[in-house]
């Protein structure tokens, strides 16, 4: 099949940048979209031009590196995939598409379509943990945890933190991201001593970065792992319960 | 729990070698100063003024239902109506001395204007330092609608409209014809002008689509969420919408055409 790439190209973090075509003919819909800036690079190398810069590790969706804003969309039209898992058989042959870096202050452009997610880190140094002793697993069933419980955290575990729910988000928020990072330890036994301090702290830090949510939903559409935005509203619940807690009496900081 | 201000990332970039500093480029984090006082901390953050703008939002949710269905005594004459604009005044007497308690509301009102504005404006301000560069291409939105992208600007039609509207009907000034103490025949005066009435109608339609976005997003905001009640959330928003949108249109649509009349 074929496809026109207008791929955002930028040198560096600070350097203009500006969109590129580039003809791809007689690709094979097999391939996944990566695979295809893979084709792209190897042409680009081959007349000596310099090669698109993109994140990317895993290839099958679960390390969140890959990020490209997809024709308007974080991780392109189809739901639930990350862009290492678009085929393109999913796009229509002939089509022109636009593939853009994330933009977001939070996620500054390193080069071409990649940028850097260390924002999301801090997010998570601030309070996406459990402070617990380390060592050696604990007995299976020690800490009884129901299955459903299990699931639900699951569910936001499942967050890869590729960042596509700040791409998307009209303010580019962070908030379904923060939401998953907290509710995976909220919803279990372990995550209950710091649950409240952990909310401030999450709310804080992630509002140095990104903007704030105002309910419109396009994260849980993008989100290759369809978190959904209830888990936000757990976020904003804890976080008014958090000022009304007398964390004092549950041994909790602040 | 650790502090942010306790991570160390002094290094991210001097120091470091030129693959790391750029693998690092987001640097330390802003310090930011936070009030001590919690309510100011609280109100501090996107999260609280938005729990600002909830609740205030359904104040006035409250407030533009009332005032629809004391309006609509529009129709059963001017009797009624100016009966009932009476007895706004009258309310909590005896117990209260005679438009105490309809100043109480007002000063209410105003309360949850202001803080609705002045978080409103704030959070746009966060939202777009969040991105300073727009996507180049044109976004393709799946769930954001026309609603939900257009508060800001149906926010300000309706804040403007709001002040038309005092103008034109209580303080008299953006209507000739206003008589003090007369309300039925000064909105009809008022309606049976075709700008004005054309302005009371798009100023409804703007206050219909923030009312569809705004009763949803509240609850999610205030953290209503069950999944019990989610879809009712959705139906909950556009019904009072749509409620709001008839029965306000209903008024200066009647009147200037001519089948409501002195
Ligand atoms: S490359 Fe790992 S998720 Fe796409």
């Amino acid at each position: 099949m074929d496809l026109n790439l207008k791929v955002w190209r930028q040198a560096g973090p600070d350097a203009p940048g500006r969109f590129e075509t580039y003809a791809m003919r007689g690709v094979s819909e097999d391939m996944s979209f990566l695979e295809l800036f893979d084709v792209l690079n190897e042409q680009l190398e081959g007349r000596g031009e310099e090669p698109v810069a993109f994140d990317h590790d895993c290839r099958e969706g679960i390390c969140g590196s890959c990020a490209m804003m997809i024709g308007g969309r974080a991780h392109g039209p189809e739901t639930g995939t990350a862009t290492c898992q678009l085929h393109l058989r999913k796009l229509v042959d002939g089509d022109t598409i636009a593939v853009e870096p994330w933009r977001a202050a939070g996620f500054p452009i390193i080069k071409d379509l990649a940028v850097d997610r260390a924002a999301f880190d801090r997010i998570v140094e601030a309070g996406g943990y459990i402070t617990a002793p380390t060592g050696s697993a604990r007995d299976a069933n020690e800490i009884l945890v129901p299955k459903e419980a299990a699931d639900a955290a699951m569910d936001a575990a499942a967050c890869i933190g590729c960042g596509a729910c700040v791409a998307a988000c009209p303010n580019g928020a962070a908030q379904l991201f923060t939401a998953a990072k907290y509710s995976h330890l909220s919803l279990l036994p372990q995550g209950q001593p710091e649950r409240y301090t952990r909310v401030v702290a999450l709310v804080e830090e992630t509002e140095r970065w990104f903007g704030s949510c105002t309910n419109h939903g396009e994260c849980e559409k993008a989100c290759p792992k369809e978190i959904s935005i209830d888990f936000i509203a757990l976020l904003n619940r804890d976080y008014v319960k958090a000022q009304l807690k007398n964390r004092a009496l549950t041994g909790q900081k602040r | 729990m650790t502090h942010t201000q306790e991570v160390s990332t002094a290094d991210h970039r001097g120091g470091a070698d030129d693959a790391d500093r750029l693998a690092r480029y987001t640097g330390p984090p802003i310090p930011v100063r936070r009030p001590r006082h919690p309510v100011l901390r609280f109100w501090s953050t996107a999260v609280g003024k938005k729990w600002v703008m909830a609740l205030s939002g359904l104040a006035l949710l409250g407030f533009v239902l009332a005032h629809m269905v004391g309006n609509l005594k529009l129709y059963l004459g001017e009797s009624h109506f100016n009966e009932y604009a009476e007895w706004l005044r009258d309310l909590g007497e005896p117990a209260l001395p005679r438009t105490v308690l309809l100043w109480g509301m007002r000063l209410g009102l105003i309360a949850a204007f202001g803080l609705h504005i002045v978080a409103a404006a704030q959070l746009t301000r966060i939202n777009h330092k969040a991105r300073p560069v727009q996507y180049q291409s044109h976004r393709d939105y799946v769930a954001a609608n026309f609603a939900s992208r257009t508060m800001r600007w149906t926010g300000v039609i309706v804040a403007l409209f709001v002040l038309f509207h005092l103008a034109d009907l209580t303080w008299g000034n953006a209507n000739p014809d206003f008589v003090p103490g007369d309300p039925y025949d000064n909105v009809i005066a008022s309606f049976q002008r075709v700008p004005v009435a054309i302005i009371y109608i798009v100023a409804n339609l703007a206050l219909a689509f923030h009312i569809f976005h705004g009763a949803w997003s509240m609850f999610q905001s205030l953290g209503w969420n069950n999944p019990r009640w989610n879809a009712v959330r959705r139906y909950f928003a556009a019904t009072f919408a749509a409620v709001i949108a008839i029965g306000n249109i209903s008024m200066p649509l009647l009147v200037v055409t001519g089948v409501v009349t002195k």
